[in-house]
């Protein structure tokens, strides 16, 4: 239902997402899982079309994005992470407004409002002003207008940022609910929001997947690497089985150096093991020079450590104020 | 085509119901009426709308960026533009269907000066063909202003920053025909032909020119691409 296709997306020369494939099946729920600034929302952007990949593309039940793009666009409902809506409407007069630019005839665009109400509970609320709605209702309303249409593809950007924990127990119950006749990518940076609602998790980092997982599997197969870059002056045919004495080194990968007499290699280490010591050591006395070594990004135990210490700080998802 | 529509149908609404447009339509509606006082109880007044329509295309250089700019700059602030531009709705769509808004919402605050050339019929006999001129000439020129303002609004999310882009265009527009005395030859020409003043005095006067209707309708269609542009651009930055 989505392919995702080497997705790359510069922001000037910051690359926001590089290199990024995944596909969602039919009625498969996706957890987009990563810290803040990890790219979800950006990758989310990508997928409804609001703005362009830099290269790459996606597919959305079948419709190029880039090339199909108005007919890839009315197969999807689209929540964005700030729940724009318009403030001086009233619910309904809103709903009705996003059913007609999404082609809905006015008796499809009645019929579904009253059912959409329904299901998000906002019956009491259909004649509010969404201005003066709380942040809670005022997502149940930004649902509604992502469901109206009966969209093959649901793409919620963090719906349960910022709403009260007895509303977050309900949006992710109604989420649940939506997936079993939608497909839904979701974007979190909640693990355990994550792993309670979606079938599948990709962790994203730096623009990157990290991980794709059951959710079940995400804590016990928490078995990833860490890599090191070092930069070494001396002789590559001494260096290469050097680095493979070190306790530890399990890759050793020779980087190119354009112009410069030095060798560049990006070593993969075991987990939770800092060589960096070990390797500056052994370069040293062998006397040749250590020009760089620095730890490359973070390792998938860190991410896994932000992202449960960020719910730690969130209050408590149960409801029970604690 | 039905999306132009819902969309022209949401904004007139949004007009109609919260109360900048009524502020903006009651400033345009007092500033005319006061100059209209003004114009007709000078001793021997002409019985016409001359003066009237002269003002009244003066003060819409002020106020038609006033009526644009919330349309593209609210939903670039509010981040509702993602909503609208991720639905299958074309750029075009969303800019011509604000257009026709801000234009009827025009419409209806200039049609309540046809008070004043009521006004005029009662207490005088005024030549009608000028009247009639003088107002295609304002209808003309308000649909010219409100395409700049269009294009102010899709510039910046700012409202402020949208109205004065707008307005120094207008501006620009309005009075470059000055500075073609400045200069000779067919540069004055080229500077004068820009000009909005001059066209307009025409059209109070009485005169009709069908190159001074191109002239403004080619101004709007200009200006309403450069906004559909803008829209399109803003995606890829």
């Amino acid at each position: 239902m989505i392919d995702a296709i080497d997705i790359t997306k510069f922001y000037g020369d910051f690359p926001a997402v590089t290199g990024l494939s995944f596909s969602v099946e039919q009625g498969e729920i996706l957890g987009f899982l990563g810290p803040n600034g990890a790219g979800k929302s950006t990758t989310m952007k990508i997928l409804t079309g609001f703005i362009p990949p830099s290269s790459g593309t996606a597919k959305i039940a079948g419709y190029d994005i880039v090339e199909q793009s108005l007919q890839a666009r009315k197969h999807i409902g689209y929540l964005p992470e700030t729940v724009p809506l318009y403030e001086d409407m009233a619910v309904s007069d809103y709903l009705t407004f996003m059913g007609q630019i999404r082609g809905m005839s006015s008796s499809q665009v009645k019929t579904r409002i009253d059912e959409v109400v329904q299901l998000c509970r906002l019956e009491e609320y259909k004649d509010t002003i969404i201005g003066k709605l709380s942040k809670g209702y005022r997502q149940r309303v930004g649902i509604s207008q992502a469901i109206l249409h009966e969209p093959d593809v649901l793409v919620l950007d963090e719906p349960t940022i910022g709403i009260d924990p007895i509303q977050v127990v309900e949006t992710r119950q109604l989420i649940k609910d939506l997936g079993e006749d939608h497909t839904l990518i979701l974007s979190s940076h909640i693990l355990p929001e994550v792993s309670m609602i979606c079938d599948r998790v990709i962790i994203i980092h730096e623009g990157q997947i990290v991980a794709v997982d059951d959710p079940t599997n995400l804590g016990t197969n928490l078995a990833g690497v860490e890599r090191v870059e070092l930069e070494v002056k001396g002789p590559n045919r001494e260096i290469m089985p050097a680095l493979e004495l070190i306790g530890g080194v399990q890759v050793i990968e020779r980087v190119p150096v354009t112009g410069g007499a030095y060798h560049r290699y990006q070593i993969t280490v075991d987990m939770g093991k800092d060589l960096r010591h070990e390797l500056a050591t052994m370069v040293v006395n062998s006397g040749w020079e250590l020009l760089k070594l620095q730890s490359l990004g973070m390792s998938l135990e860190e991410i896994f450590l932000r992202l449960t210490i960020e719910e730690e700080q969130l209050p408590n998802p149960t409801g029970e104020m604690s | 085509m039905t999306n132009l529509l819902a969309i022209t149908l949401k904004e007139t609404k949004a007009y109609f119901s919260t109360p900048s447009a009524y502020i903006v339509g009651a400033m345009f509606l007092v500033l005319t009426g006061v100059f209209f006082v003004f114009d007709v109880s000078k001793p021997f007044a002409e019985a016409g709308v001359r003066g009237l329509s002269d003002w009244a295309s003066f003060f819409i250089v002020f106020l038609a960026p006033l009526i644009t700019m919330k349309l593209l700059a609210e939903e670039q602030k509010l981040g509702t533009l993602e909503l609208l531009l991720t639905s299958p709705v074309r750029e075009w769509e969303v800019v011509l269907g604000k257009y026709l808004a801000s234009l009827l919402m025009l419409l209806a605050i200039q049609s309540v000066t046809l008070y004043y050339v009521f006004i005029v019929y009662f207490f005088g006999n005024p030549d009608t063909g000028p009247v009639i001129s003088a107002y295609i000439g304002l209808v003309l020129h308000g649909a010219a202003a409100l395409a700049i303002g269009m294009l102010g609004s899709s510039l910046s999310g700012n409202q402020i920053v949208s109205a004065v882009v707008a307005t120094a265009i207008l501006l620009i527009f309005s009075f470059i025909n000055r500075v073609s005395s400045l200069v000779d030859g067919s540069v004055a020409e080229f500077i004068s032909a820009l000009s909005m003043n001059a066209r307009l005095s025409d059209f109070s006067r009485g005169v009709i020119d069908l190159s001074h209707v191109v002239y403004f309708l080619s101004i709007v269609g200009i200006f309403l691409f450069l906004s559909i542009r803008s829209l399109e651009t803003r995606r890829w930055r």
